[in-house]
């Protein structure tokens, strides 16, 4: 009988260490997506998590094409260029989104400050371009008015 | 798959490389439902997207169900070189893979 419960506490152990095993590996592979940010539902919150820091400072060598009206917020052309020096990183975040942090490009060798992409909107606020230089964070914005959201349906 | 997963161009002009790519994913932010039953579509987007060439990562971006459904994606570069190969692969929240691979024109 002591026996047979040595045999069930062995094998409970093993099925419980593939588990985790099985659970741990896509969160490897992913290991640099910053969910925590991509979580977050303010914008402060998100930059904290991203960055390390919320505190941006506006600058006016960001510049954002983005339309005044966006009649479908479901695409959304955003484009983003600064001619600033050792450009780290660009992140695109819609204030009004239910998680505003939309994406963030880290710049490799070579890249110039520029991302062209597109965006959905929930409704109408600004569209934020955080811009990660020389260790600093900048930022600009501009107003999107949504005729029809795109976040749900 | 049937459809090509990702479309990319990529253009030297002067000494920048100007690439373009357009790729073929649902971007599922997991809040929308689905009309007929109610349920929420569970989330499926593309998390990583990586850009290389000549040896070098070029770009790494990281993306949220934020972004448009078949994403669009633009960027530039200096240093690459007419013929080189630029590779651009993603991973989505599934972990799915898609990758292609052309020559700097």
């Amino acid at each position: 009988m002591n026996n047979r419960r040595r045999i069930l506490l062995k094998s409970g152990l093993a099925v419980s260490a593939l588990g985790t095993a099985a659970l741990l590996v896509p969160r490897a592979v992913l290991a640099a997506w910053p969910e925590k940010a991509f979580h977050a539902k303010k914008m402060p919150e998100a930059l904290q998590a991203l960055a390390g820091t919320d505190s941006a400072s506006e600058s006016g060598d960001i510049k954002i094409k983005a339309p005044d009206i966006a009649e479908n917020g479901a695409v959304v052309p955003i484009t983003v260029s600064t001619g600033m020096d050792d450009v780290e990183s660009i992140s695109i975040v819609a204030v009004n989104n239910p998680f505003p942090l939309i994406a963030s490009f880290n710049l490799g060798e070579g890249a110039l400050g520029f991302v062209s992409t597109r965006i959905k909107m929930g409704k109408s606020g600004d569209v934020v371009a955080v811009v990660k230089a020389g260790g600093k964070l900048y930022s600009a914005k501009k107003g999107v008015k949504v005729t029809i959201g795109g976040c749900g349906g | 798959m049937a459809k090509k997963a990702i479309k990319i161009r990529a253009k030297l002009k002067g000494d920048v490389v100007t690439v373009k790519a357009l790729m073929t994913h649902p971007m599922e932010t997991g809040a929308r439902k689905d009309k007929k039953t109610g349920k929420l579509i569970p989330a499926h987007f593309i998390q990583e997207v990586v850009c290389e060439s000549g040896g070098k990562t070029r770009m790494t971006a990281y993306w949220s169900g934020g972004v448009s459904k078949n994403p669009y994606l633009s960027f530039k570069f200096k240093g690459g070189q007419k013929g080189d190969d630029l590779t651009l692969s993603w991973v989505d929240n599934k972990g799915k893979k898609a990758s292609e691979t052309v020559k700097i024109g």
